[in-house]
């Protein structure tokens, strides 16, 4: 096998490494808020940095293949897509820590509702990181539409839940402050869905050349 | 607008079929890039655009060769034909003579005698090389003594002061340095407002910085032609992007 094979080989491995991280940050997350666990939270806060390190990691590996191969053709898509796809990762990381910190600030304080759809999202999001990932690894056009199409799964939970909201806010004002912060925790998994969307768009244009 | 059209050309070396039902078109004023591996044909076919093929034994040719219409292998003079199409080749060939000689070659042999007129087209042809600033104190210096990368260019301006409408090259900075071959880049970039350029490279690279289109040849076919940029970020043909990903064989 040819030495640049093999370095592609590596890339795709580092790749499903921050998915894996990526992934694992989401579902931390989630169960800090339900479980309302600090220590899981601070946990996912913290995993931060591992991704952002992951980050730079690959960056500097594809800017690396950019300069000794200079490829062409499907190797310059799939190493473009790679630097495109870790971006939104990041931000995945990213927000799964801004989900923690609000978890942190909430502290122990009861939920003022059975929380049913945000749950929801958070799988909803990972399975969208996960296979966004894998049709990339695979090369697997029709998994990465899958994804893109799976993103109004998403887009329809944060609708129910900022309706749930407003009705728990018009019973009683009260509920007002956790309404927000609860309602900013199903934006940022919808945000997450929205980057998991653009990942899996990356692995379309690596595959098809189209944007 | 077409400047060549080839249509349905074959060629044989004997019983060696070295190009293949050839048909293309060459855009004026264009860079065409031809790439493949050796012996895919693409020398043969650049070397068949002014006729350097067809006096060699057992040479034969079918198919349109048409420039500006015309058919180069019809009733079309072949020193006319010369005339029009230029050619650089890959080792500069600077004839054992002066600069100023070298370049005021052709238009001595197409009948120019005036030593102002001269004076003209060898300034003018080193101008469009980009080569006159560093030459013009050194005219009539011999050209065996200048650089590699100068001996290219001033191949270039000898070829240039024929005034012709298109320059073939075949591996035009194969031999040079980076420097120069970036200089020579540079110029067929320039040279591309006047002239129509084909060249045969073996460096992918180059012919993604400078070609306009590509054309990727096999075994004496044209597998794949088409705009530069698209032919490198997704060549529709498997045995192109093996080619040019380097996974070829």
């Amino acid at each position: 096998m040819r030495r640049f094979d093999k370095q592609l080989i590596k890339l795709n491995d580092m790749l499903l490494e921050m998915g894996a991280l990526v992934e694992q940050s989401i579902f931390i997350a989630s169960q800090a808020l339900i479980e309302q666990d600090l220590t899981l939270a601070k946990k996912a806060i913290a995993a931060e940095a591992d991704v952002e390190q992951k980050e730079k990691d690959i960056e500097a590996f594809c800017l690396k293949l950019l300069l000794q191969q200079q490829p062409v053709a499907r190797d310059l898509r799939v190493i473009s897509a790679a630097l495109k796809m870790i971006t939104d990762m990041e931000r995945i990381g990213d927000q799964a820590a801004d989900i923690s910190e609000i978890v942190v600030m909430m502290n122990d304080a009861p939920h003022i509702a059975n929380l049913e759809h945000i749950p929801k999202m958070a799988t909803a999001t990972v399975k969208m990181v996960t296979d966004s990932i894998d049709a990339f690894v695979k090369k697997d056009l029709e998994l990465a539409k899958s994804v893109i199409d799976y993103d109004d799964v998403v887009d329809d939970l944060f609708d129910k839940v900022k309706f749930d909201l407003i009705e728990l806010i018009r019973k009683d004002s009260g509920n007002g402050e956790q309404a927000i912060d609860l309602l900013m925790i199903a934006k940022f998994f919808e945000r997450i869905g929205d980057h998991a969307c653009n990942i899996a768009k990356w692995v379309v244009y690596s595959i098809t050349g189209k944007q | 607008m077409n400047k060549f059209q080839l249509k349905d050309v074959n060629l044989w070396y004997n019983d060696f079929h070295a190009l293949k039902d050839i048909n293309m078109d060459i855009k004026a004023k264009e860079i065409t890039a031809f790439i493949g591996p050796s012996g895919c044909g693409k020398s043969t076919l650049i070397k068949s655009l002014n006729r350097m093929n067809d006096l060699i034994d057992g040479c034969k040719i079918t198919g349109d060769f048409l420039l500006d219409g015309e058919n180069i292998y019809g009733n079309l003079d072949i020193n006319a034909l010369r005339k029009r199409v230029g050619m650089v080749f890959q080792k500069p060939n600077p004839f054992p003579m002066s600069v100023f000689d070298n370049v005021a070659y052709a238009p001595r042999v197409h009948g120019i005698k005036s030593k102002f007129k001269l004076n003209e087209i060898v300034e003018k042809s080193l101008r469009d090389a980009a080569i006159w600033d560093e030459l013009k104190d050194r005219l009539k210096k011999s050209a065996i003594s200048l650089s590699g990368g100068q001996q290219q260019r001033l191949c270039i301006a000898r070829a240039l002061a024929a005034e012709p409408d298109v320059l073939l090259m075949d591996e035009p900075t194969s031999a040079l340095d980076p420097i120069s071959t970036a200089k020579i880049e540079e110029l067929v970039i320039k040279l591309k407002k006047k002239y129509t350029i084909v060249i045969v490279t073996h460096n992918m690279q180059q012919a993604v910085r400078i070609s306009d289109t590509t054309g990727f040849f096999l075994l004496g076919e044209l597998i794949e032609y088409n705009n530069t940029e698209q032919l490198f970020s997704m060549p529709t043909d498997k045995r192109c992007e093996d080619y040019i990903t380097g996974r070829f064989g």
